[in-house]
């Protein structure tokens, strides 16, 4: 089911285990049959845990999505919410238990809260008079959750909204939890690093909770050499990039949700030789993405320009091995032929399915758009007439392109320019409230307290500088066979990670003066491990650091850390965990004042 | 603190909390915290609490399993009923209690000052879920609480949130008028409000009473314009729509309108007025120069969207007019604030057809763009002419092939490249 979460260096299936275990132990307290109604947004991570098949053997008959109104007639013993601690689903399941009365049915209630119980919560229910009815309620903590072999998210879709805009931090808090959990089962981080306000705040809060829990010893080898905690706001220029990555694309163009794509079905219709296509498929195709794919763990972390020779190449080792039946002879041959073919077929299905993503993608990246859109975002990262109104932006805006775009460039040309004039910031500001709505007030004010954008002040320009100490633009990047991680933008080297490259080597001594000019205080701590835990490494091991990107990671900063572990010489494999997968769009849409009122 | 002292002790005093006492000396006080830390660091040894007896159990979590036993109702109540022997926790371990996810009464906290010291316990330990606890406890008293928030920026930004996410209309309200103005963000926190306000005239008035809020000077002018907007749209609106019921204004019965125009965008409804009310004098609300001359449109603007909206309606002697000034001489010549491979764009966005499109293809300066525009549109006489002054015979001859046979266009060709007079250069 989960194989491919072993594969990895770090084993995380074990983590994955322990959350299953935790889930089977709360269904057998509801003892009997039961029905779980959900909190839609909390099925796409649980899924990752726990198919049907495992609820089902602990007596779950039936599954609803939580809305207001009646429950649906099930005829179980118990009924669980499975729900996030928000108020509004407090006032839902109120009414949900309100009409069960009436009824007189003699249905048990629980609530299992993911990832924390709540007492406003509890207190809410308590208004409403009907926390009397409930005989479990309890909590699961799921902060990480494996989303592949060496990817963890929280999917914690506000934690950069809450930490830079709302002051709240109760995002960090589940971070440290969760840090601690994955010490708890993987050993002791002897080192951590970290980069920004959060980052300083995440690693205070674990350093305080292992305190607290002094009395036990974590006698558990240590997977992990190195902690990196990074604050997304360290680096605000790397989501809003367009990524050009396989994955990164996929993303970008049709969003991936919890390891899944929806894709527009004409390209996938399945056309029988000699039948004329009649009925086109109406419904998304939906497809997983994850290294348990051969060929997607292959391609997904290439530069678009390169799958096309990928896909080719791999369709020709496919044809070559479905021709090998003409050399099978012998009765063995043929055995051994036949017994081949599922994985064949499982090879050229998914051979199809990305030759025709890569064809759904092609068509938007040969467009005129997007690479008008691409050579605006290369001069701006290049640090060309960053300081004046853009005229592509004012088109954009003229022809009312959607608004987050114009807010992925605005912003993108602020960040390069660390700021921009205050002639230039109001004539881009009235442009945008007057083509789309005054209200975008507040999203504008929301960007600028995220520092996206920004007024310049009297300092100095100090991108550039930024720019040429970390080598974020490289000239002649090799999209084919790539020598360095700028590769995943065609030429711009994400900040973030070349942080995480440089740290593993030299160290971060040799950039001082570029870390001052970053926001937030960098640190490093040492967490002491028990006597004999301390690790032999054999000669030429590999190091293993877990980067934690705080306010979340974009697919294109992943594929340059999986680019620098398999390096030869890199002497590093990195495991990435993040608050939330995300992309520009993604992410500028969490930053909005009801992003749904924007005009398309 | 000093003013409302009569009121907020008569409430103090007639509210269940009986034992405040609001007056605690400073000194008192820390005394009394330290004689509480004293007490409390000898709790766990007599530790009565239930689920504290279990046998210590560590899960995968690393926590302690007790701190995950259920929590049926009744014991919430006991514990809650039985504050006074029990609960007699620092607020520091209460916080620690709370974000274990274990039972604890805050009814404990019962004077202000406690009840601040737990908030700011909560407060240090990064946890929303935590913070917002004491501070609904505290809310039994707005006045004294918004007064204590707005030293505590943190639990302010929590509180907002709560009651934003509670959906309390009136509490939020309430809130923001007790908060000193120059809180940070508090002007545009208000402004905000009026998304949840539905009827448009309510709307109006509530934008109004936000233009005396101190809004930075930016804006503020958007504020203005954003409620000068609002109450044109409600005049254009209900003129409008008596016009179109009333049947007698043609342009209503040829285009119905689609939608409202309330709450649409400046830009969206000075295309609306340039479609419906574009001969309008500046004197009227809907007319387009008038709502230019308000809002101080740039002439850009204005002139890409009078231009889709004229082109929409095949207005084609606007749309030629808009570009037409006259120079001293009295010729005319085409003018334009964008460059002419928009204006092309926008025209053909708007289905025009050739003839209109290839009038402005023709003024596109650069020569080749001239032609990768034309040869797009279909404008084979500016392709054809654009060769013959670039003396491209060679361009010519492939652009023959691509022609009808016997066309007007391959004639055209024809006769120039017979043409003597012509030095072609390949």
């Amino acid at each position: 089911m989960a194989a491919h979460l072993s594969y990895g260096r770090v084993n995380l299936n074990i983590l994955r285990e322990a959350a299953r275990k935790e889930l089977r132990e709360f269904l057998d307290k509801c003892a009997g049959s039961k029905a779980i109604v959900w909190d839609e947004y909390l099925t796409g991570p649980f899924g990752l845990i726990a198919q049907y098949s495992l609820l089902k053997e602990h007596e779950v008959e039936k599954m609803f999505t939580l809305k207001s109104g009646r429950l649906p007639s099930a005829d179980v013993k118990n009924i669980i919410f499975f729900v996030r601690p928000r108020l509004e689903l407090m006032d839902i399941i109120a009414e949900n238990v309100f009409s069960e009365d009436k009824m007189h049915s003699p249905r048990d209630f629980h609530i299992l809260f993911v990832p924390r119980r709540s007492m406003l919560c509890e207190q809410r229910l308590k208004e409403q008079g009907v926390l009397a009815s409930f005989i479990n309620i309890d909590e699961y903590i799921l902060d990480l959750i494996p989303y592949d072999g060496d990817l963890l998210s929280m999917e914690y879709e506000s934690a950069f909204r809450e930490c830079y805009l709302e002051n709240d931090q109760t995002s960090l808090y589940h971070t440290a939890k969760g840090l601690m959990t994955l010490q708890a089962l993987y050993g002791t981080i002897p080192q951590i690093y970290g980069k920004g306000e959060c980052a300083r705040h995440v690693a205070n809060m674990m350093l305080r909770m292992k305190r607290e829990f002094a009395g036990s010893q974590n006698q558990i080898l240590p997977v992990f050499d190195t902690l990196l905690l990074l604050d997304r706001n360290v680096d605000l220029l790397t989501p809003l990039a367009t990524q050009l990555t396989y994955e990164g694309l996929i993303d970008e163009i049709y969003g991936i949700t919890n390891g899944y794509v929806k894709l527009p079905p004409e390209k996938f219709a399945q056309k029988k030789q000699g039948e004329a296509s009649k009925d086109l498929p109406t419904e998304p195709k939906k497809l997983q993405l994850n290294s348990a794919e051969e060929l997607y763990a292959e391609i997904r972390d290439k530069n678009f320009n390169a799958v096309g020779a990928a896909l080719s190449k791999k369709a020709k080792i496919i044809s070559a091995a479905f021709e090998e039946r003409h050399n099978a002879k012998t009765v063995g041959e043929i055995k051994q032929f036949v017994s081949q073919l599922p994985h064949m077929q499982a090879a050229r299905s998914s051979l199809a399915n990305h030759t025709s993503i890569a064809e759904l993608i092609k068509d938007i990246t040969t467009s005129e758009a997007f690479f008008d859109n691409l050579t605006v975002e290369q001069e701006f990262m290049t640090g060309v007439d960053t300081d004046k109104v853009n005229t592509y932006i004012e088109d954009c805006v003229a022809q009312k392109d959607p608004l987050i775009k114009i807010l992925r460039l605005v912003s993108m040309q602020s960040v390069c320019n660390n700021g921009l004039k205050q002639k230039v910031l109001d004539y881009y500001k009235r442009e945008i409230l007057q083509t789309y709505g005054y209200e975008h007030i507040l999203t504008l004010n929301n960007l600028e307290k995220a520092g996206l954008l920004k007024l310049q002040s009297s300092s100095r320009n100090n991108y550039p500088t930024i720019r040429k100490t970390l080598k974020l633009w490289m000239e002649d990047a090799n999209e084919q066979n790539p020598n360095d991680i700028s590769y995943v933008y065609s030429g711009y080297a994400p900040l973030s990670v070349r942080l995480t490259q440089v740290l593993a080597r030299p160290g971060w001594r040799s950039i001082e003066e570029v870390l001052k000019m970053l926001p937030g205080p960098h640190f490093e701590e040492r967490q002491q491990l028990p006597a004999g835990l301390h690790k032999k490494r054999q000669q030429g091991e590999n190091r293993t650091t877990l980067v934690f990107f705080l306010g979340g990671v974009s697919y294109a900063e992943i594929a340059a850390l999986r680019f620098l572990s398999q390096m030869e010489d890199s002497g590093m494999e990195y495991i990435i965990a993040t608050t939330k997968l995300l992309n520009g769009t993604t992410w500028i849409k969490s930053l909005m004042d009801r992003p749904e009122s924007q005009s398309s | 603190m000093m003013k409302n002292k009569a009121d907020e002790e008569d409430y103090w005093n007639s509210s269940k909390f009986k034992a405040f006492t609001f007056d605690d000396e400073d000194d008192e006080f820390s005394r009394l915290k330290e004689s509480k830390r004293a007490v409390n660091s000898i709790r766990p040894l007599v530790d009565e609490d239930d689920d504290e007896e279990e046998v210590e159990k560590v899960s995968w979590s690393g926590e302690p399993v007790g701190s995950k036993t259920p929590l049926l109702f009744n014991t919430y109540c006991a514990v809650i009923g039985w504050r006074d022997y029990v609960s007699d926790w620092s607020p520091e371990e209460t916080v620690q209690r709370m974000q274990q996810g274990k039972a604890v009464s805050l009814e404990k906290f019962r004077s202000l000052q406690d009840k601040l010291l737990l908030l700011d316990y909560a407060v240090s330990a990064h946890d929303g879920n935590v913070i917002t606890a004491p501070l609904w406890d505290l809310f039994v008293f707005p006045e004294v609480l918004f007064r204590e928030l707005t030293d505590r920026q943190t639990a302010l930004r929590h509180f907002i949130h709560y009651l934003t996410e509670s959906k309390d209309q009136r509490l939020l309200l309430e809130l923001l008028r007790y908060l000193p103005l120059s809180t940070p963000g508090l002007p545009l926190l208000q402004y905000k409000e009026h998304l949840g306000i539905a009827d448009e005239n309510k709307r109006r008035d509530f934008l109004k009473s936000c233009l005396s809020l101190p809004f930075s000077p930016e804006d503020s002018v958007h504020v203005e314009d954003h409620y000068t907007l609002l109450e044109r749209q409600i005049i254009i609106e209900a003129t409008d729509g008596h016009a179109e019921r009333g049947g007698k204004q043609e342009i209503f019965q040829k285009f119905p309108r689609k939608a409202s125009i309330l709450n649409m965008p400046l830009i969206t409804t000075l295309y609306y007025c340039c479609f419906y009310h574009y001969t309008e004098s500046e004197g009227t609300y809907s007319s387009p120069l008038n709502i230019r001359q308000t809002f101080k449109l740039s002439e850009k603007q204005f002139f890409v969207t009078a231009l889709a909206a004229r082109a929409k309606l095949k207005a084609w002697p606007d749309v030629d007019a808009l570009f037409t000034s006259r120079n001293w001489l009295g010729f005319t010549r085409k003018k334009s604030p964008l460059s002419f491979q928009r204006v092309v764009d926008v025209l053909h966005k708007n289905s025009a057809p050739t003839q209109v499109l290839q009038d402005y293809v023709a003024l596109v300066d650069d020569a080749e763009l001239r032609i990768t525009l034309a040869q797009k549109h279909k404008c084979h006489d500016i392709v054809i002419n654009t060769y013959r002054d670039l003396k491209d015979r060679q361009q010519l001859l492939g652009y023959r092939a691509k022609m009808a046979r016997g066309s007007a266009e391959e004639r055209k060709i024809n006769e120039l490249l017979n043409n003597s007079q012509i030095r072609w250069k390949n």
